[in-house]
C-alpha cells in the first residue's frame, strides 16, 4: 500500500512541471505519458504480487467460509454454498467458547510476560559491562531455534516423570512427585504460555533495546541535574520517549500471538481435554484433521477479524503519533 | 550461440537494460511453464507410487516387494514416500491438479473418505482378486459395497508385559478388567507405573480406547451408552488411582513404548510394529496377551484393525490403471503377504495363511488370533468416522484428566463435534 502512495506523489509534481511552457506542450505530454507508463510498469509487479499472494487467499478464505468444502471438493470441484451454516455450527459449539477464552488468556499472558521480561532485559543491556555484547546475542537464541525443535525439547523437559525440570524439583525436595506441567488441565495453558513467553522475549528485547538506543543521553544528563534518576528518570524520560516503540511491539506481538499454532501443537496438540485449544489450533484441526475446510475457514476468518481490529488500533495510534 | 561465436567480443558489449528487464520478466514465466510440464513426465511404462514408509527398514521391505512385482508386470516404478501426517494433504493437492499417482497407499480409516470422492477405481473393474481376506480387512477397503483397497498385512494392539516385573510381584497377565486394575496396582512401585497406554488428543488415543469400548459391547453409532462409559471408566480408574501416569494424556504410542523400555511401566498397550525394537533391548523379557475384557464368559476381545491399504487412483489413463492392477495383484499375493508379514511383524490379510505364518513367526500368535475378529474403524460409519473418532478422543481426554465422569465426558464429547 505504501508503495502506491509514494509513487503517485512523486510523479504528480513531475508531470505538472512542464505545464507553464505552453509552446512545448506536445513533447511534455508525451514525456508525461512515458513517465506514467514507467510508473505503471514499476507498480505492476507489486500490485500483481499483492493481489496474487494476499488478495486471492483472503478472498478465497472468505468464500470458503460460506461453502461446504470437504475432501470431495478437491476431486469434483463442487463446493455447495451453505450460507452462514459453517459459522452457525462453529459458534454454536462449546469448543468455540473454550477456544476463544483460551486464545484471550494465551495472548494476554504471553504479551504481558514477553513485554515485561523483554523490557527488563533491554534496560539491563543498556549498561555496558564485560561480555554484554556476547550475552546480548545469546538472548536471541530462542529466536534462532526452529519452533518445532524448541517445542519438542520443551516437551521432554516438562515431562511429568522423566523431565529434567521435575527431576530437579523432586531432587531438591521442592515437590514430592513430578508436576504434571502438560498433562494437567489446570496447568497446561500456563505452561504453554510460559514457553511462548520464552520464545517471544528476544523479539521484545531487541526492538525495545533499539528504541532505548534512540533516546539521547543529554536528556538523562539534564534530568539528573533536576534530580530525576533511576525510577523517576524511567517514568519521565524513558517511558515517554519509548512509547511509539512500545506500541509497535505490543500490537505486532498481539497479532503474532493470536495465530500461534506450532508451539501448541508441538507441546499438547490442544489437549489435555481442550485445555490449550485456541482458535488457531481449532481452525487447523477442523481443516487438516477432520478435513472440514469450510468450518476451518470460518474459524480462521473470525481470527483474521480479531487481528484486523488490532491492526486498525495500531494504524490509528501510529497516525496520532505522526499528527502530534 | 551462432551469433556469439561470430563475434569474439560479444561478452564485452554492455547488455542493454531493456534486455535485462525483458529476461527478468520472462524468467519466472518460463519456470512456471516448465513446472506445469514436468508433472506428466513419467513414461508409458513407468508407474508413480505414493506411500508413507519413510522409515527404515519398512521403506526397503516394501520397496523391494514393489520392485519385484513391477518387474514381473514389466514396468518400472517412481516411488515417493511422504510422512503419514502429510499424506492426505498431498493426495488432495494431487487430486485437484489431476496428478494422482498410479498406485496409492492409504491408512485404512481414510480409505472410505477418499473412495467417496470417486478418486479411486473399484477392484472388481480392475480384476484384482478380493477373495479370502478377513472380514475386517474387506470392510476397511469397501465403500458403497465395492472394494477400493486391500491391505497385504494388518496389525492391531494387545497388552505387552514385563515378564520379570510380573514374576517378582507374583502377578499373572490379566485377562479381565478387574484383574487389570489389580495388576496395575500391584505393579506400581517406586518410579514404575503398572500400565502405560496412549490417551492423547489424536486418532491414536481413539484407537487405543476402541478395544475396551468394542469388547464391552459399545457401538460407535451411539457413543454415550453405558457400555462405552464403563470402558472409559476402566482407563480413568487406572489413571485416577495413580497406576498409570497422568502423562498418558500426551503420550503417543511411541512414547508409551519408550516408557515400557525404560522400565517405567510394567505393562503397556501397543502394537507388533514395536517388536523389532523391543527385541534389541538387552535384558528385556516381555510377553503379549490380548487386551482384557470385562467378563470373559460372555465377551471376546475385539481388536481394532490397523494397517495400510493399497489402491489404484482413477487417473483416466486406462492402460496405466491396468498395469497398476497387475503390480498390486502380485504385491497382494500370498507369498508377498507371508514375506512382508515375516519381515515387518504384521499379520497377513488372509486368515488361511495364518498356519504358515505362525510357523515362521510363532511370537505373533496373539496378534494372529486377534486379527480374525478385528474390526475396521470405518466399518459402520464409513466416511463419517473422523467426526466420531474426534468425539471419542475428546471424551477420553475429559475423563482421564478428571474433568468429567466417564458418562458425562462422553455426553460432552458428543456435543463438541
Amino acid at each position: 500500500m505504501s508503495s502506491t502512495a509514494t509513487t503517485t506523489s512523486t510523479t504528480a509534481p513531475a508531470r505538472s512541471r512542464p505545464a507553464p511552457a505552453a509552446g512545448r506542450n506536445r513533447p511534455g505530454a508525451a514525456r508525461a505519458r512515458h513517465r506514467r507508463l514507467v510508473a505503471t510498469l514499476f507498480l505492476g509487479p507489486a500490485v500483481v504480487y499483492l493481489l496474487l499472494f494476499y488478495g486471492y487467499p483472503v478472498v478465497q478464505n472468505v468464500v470458503m467460509g460460506f461453502q461446504h468444502y470437504t475432501i470431495s471438493t478437491f476431486f469434483t470441484g463442487e463446493a455447495p454454498w451453505v450460507g452462514l451454516d459453517n459459522y452457525r455450527e462453529v459458534l454454536g459449539s462449546p469448543l468455540f467458547r473454550t477456544a476463544l477464552l483460551n486464545t484471550f488468556l494465551f495472548t494476554v499472558g504471553s504479551i504481558v510476560g514477553q513485554f515485561a521480561l523483554g523490557l527488563g532485559i533491554a534496560l539491563f543491556f543498556r549498561r555496558r559491562f564485560p561480555l554484554s555484547g556476547l550475552l546480548r546475542s545469546l538472548i536471541l537464541l530462542p529466536w534462532l531455534i526452529p519452533l518445532i525443535a524448541a517445542s519438542a525439547v520443551w516437551k521432554w523437559l516438562l515431562d511429568t516423570e522423566s523431565g529434567a525440570i521435575n527431576r530437579v524439583l523432586v531432587g531438591t525436595g521442592l515437590v514430592d512427585t513430578g508436576v504434571p506441567w502438560l498433562s494437567s488441565t489446570s496447568l497446561a495453558l500456563g505452561t504453554v504460555i510460559a514457553v511462548n513467553v520464552w520464545i517471544g522475549i528476544p523479539f521484545n528485547a531487541v526492538i525495545l533495546h533499539g528504541g532505548l538506543q534512540g533516546i539521547p543521553d543529554e536528556l538523562y544528563e539534564a534530568g539528573a541535574l533536576d534530580g530525576a534518576t533511576r525510577g523517576r528518570a524511567f517514568r519521565h524520560i524513558t517511558w515517554p520517549m519509548l512509547r511509539p516503540v512500545v506500541t509497535v511491539v505490543l500490537v505486532l506481538g498481539v497479532v503474532y500471538t493470536l495465530k500461534v499454532l506450532d508451539i501448541i501443537l508441538g507441546l499438547t496438540g490442544g489437549g489435555p481435554a481442550n485445555a490449550t485449544q485456541t482458535l488457531a489450533t481449532q481452525s487447523y484441526q477442523l481443516s487438516f484433521t477432520t478435513f472440514d475446510f469450510g468450518q476451518g475457514a470460518a474459524v480462521s476468518n473470525i481470527l483474521i477479524v480479531i487481528s484486523l481490529v488490532f491492526a486498525a488500533v495500531y494504524l490509528r495510534l501510529n497516525r496520532r503519533a505522526v499528527d502530534e | 550461440m551462432g551469433g556469439a561465436s561470430r563475434d569474439p567480443a560479444w561478452y564485452d558489449r554492455p547488455v542493454s537494460r531493456r534486455a535485462v528487464t525483458t529476461a527478468g520478466l520472462l524468467a519466472p514465466l518460463a519456470a512456471l511453464l516448465a513446472g506445469c510440464g514436468s508433472s506428466a513426465s513419467a513414461g508409458p511404462r513407468t508407474l508413480r507410487v505414493l506411500d508413507t514408509y519413510t522409515n527404515e527398514p519398512d521403506r526397503s521391505f516394501i520397496g523391494k516387494r514393489l520392485e519385484e512385482a513391477a518387474r514381473r508386470a514389466g514396468v518400472s516404478l517412481e516411488r515417493v514416500s511422504v510422512s503419514g501426517d502429510s499424506l492426505i494433504q498431498r493426495v488432495l493437492q494431487q487430486g485437484s491438479s489431476g496428478t494422482l499417482p498410479d498406485i496409492l497407499m492409504l491408512d485404512n480409516p481414510n480409505l472410505q473418505q477418499i473412495a467417496a470422492t470417486t478418486a479411486l477405481r473399484p477392484f472388481d473393474e480392475l480384476g484384482i482378486p478380493t477373495e479370502g481376506y478377513a472380514d475386517g480387512v474387506l470392510a476397511a477397503g469397501t465403500h458403497g459395497g465395492r472394494v477400493y483397497g486391500l491391505a497385504p498385512n494388518v496389525n492391531t494392539i494387545a497388552l505387552f508385559y514385563d515378564v520379570r516385573a510380573l514374576d517378582e510381584a507374583g502377578v499373572e497377565p490379566p485377562t479381565t478388567w478387574d484383574e487389570l486394575r489389580a495388576a496395575a496396582g500391584e505393579l506400581t512401585q517406586g518410579s514404575r507405573y503398572g500400565l502405560a497406554f496412549c490417551g492423547n488428543a489424536t486418532y491414536e488415543g481413539t484407537w487405543q480406547y476402541l478395544p475396551f469400548f468394542w469388547s464391552n459391547g459399545a457401538d460407535e453409532r451411539e457413543i454415550t451408552s453405558p457400555e462405552a462409559a464403563a470402558a472409559l471408566g476402566l482407563l480413568a480408574d487406572v489413571v485416577g488411582a495413580g497406576h498409570a501416569s497422568s502423562s498418558v494424556l500426551n503420550w503417543s504410542q511411541a512414547d508409551v513404548k519408550d516408557q515400557f523400555v525404560a522400565g517405567r511401566a510394567a505393562m503397556m498397550v501397543n502394537g507388533p510394529w514395536q517388536i523389532p525394537e523391543l527385541e534389541t533391548i538387552e535384558g528385556l523379557e516381555y510377553g503379549v496377551v490380548p487386551l482384557p475384557v470385562r467378563d470373559p464368559r460372555t465377551q471376546e476381545p475385539v481388536a481394532p484393525l490397523g494397517g495400510e491399504v493399497w489402491t489404484v487412483p482413477a487417473t483416466g489413463d486406462r492402460a496405466k490403471e491396468r498395469l497398476a492392477a497387475a503390480v498390486l495383484t502380485d504385491f497382494l499375493s500370498d507369498d508377498s503377504q507371508l514375506t512382508l508379514g515375516e519381515q515387518r511383524f504384521t499379520v497377513p490379510g488372509k486368515p488361511a495363511l495364518a498356519g504358515e505364518y505362525l510357523r515362521r513367526r510363532p511370537e505373533m500368535e496373539t496378534f494372529v488370533d486377534l486379527i480374525e475378529n478385528a474390526r475396521a474403524r470405518t466399518g459402520l460409519l464409513g466416511d463419517e468416522w473422523p467426526t466420531t473418532a474426534t468425539a471419542l478422543y475428546t471424551g477420553l481426554q475429559l475423563a482421564l484428566s478428571g474433568q468429567a465422569s466417564p458418562a458425562e465426558a462422553l455426553q460432552e464429547a458428543g456435543e463438541y463435534v
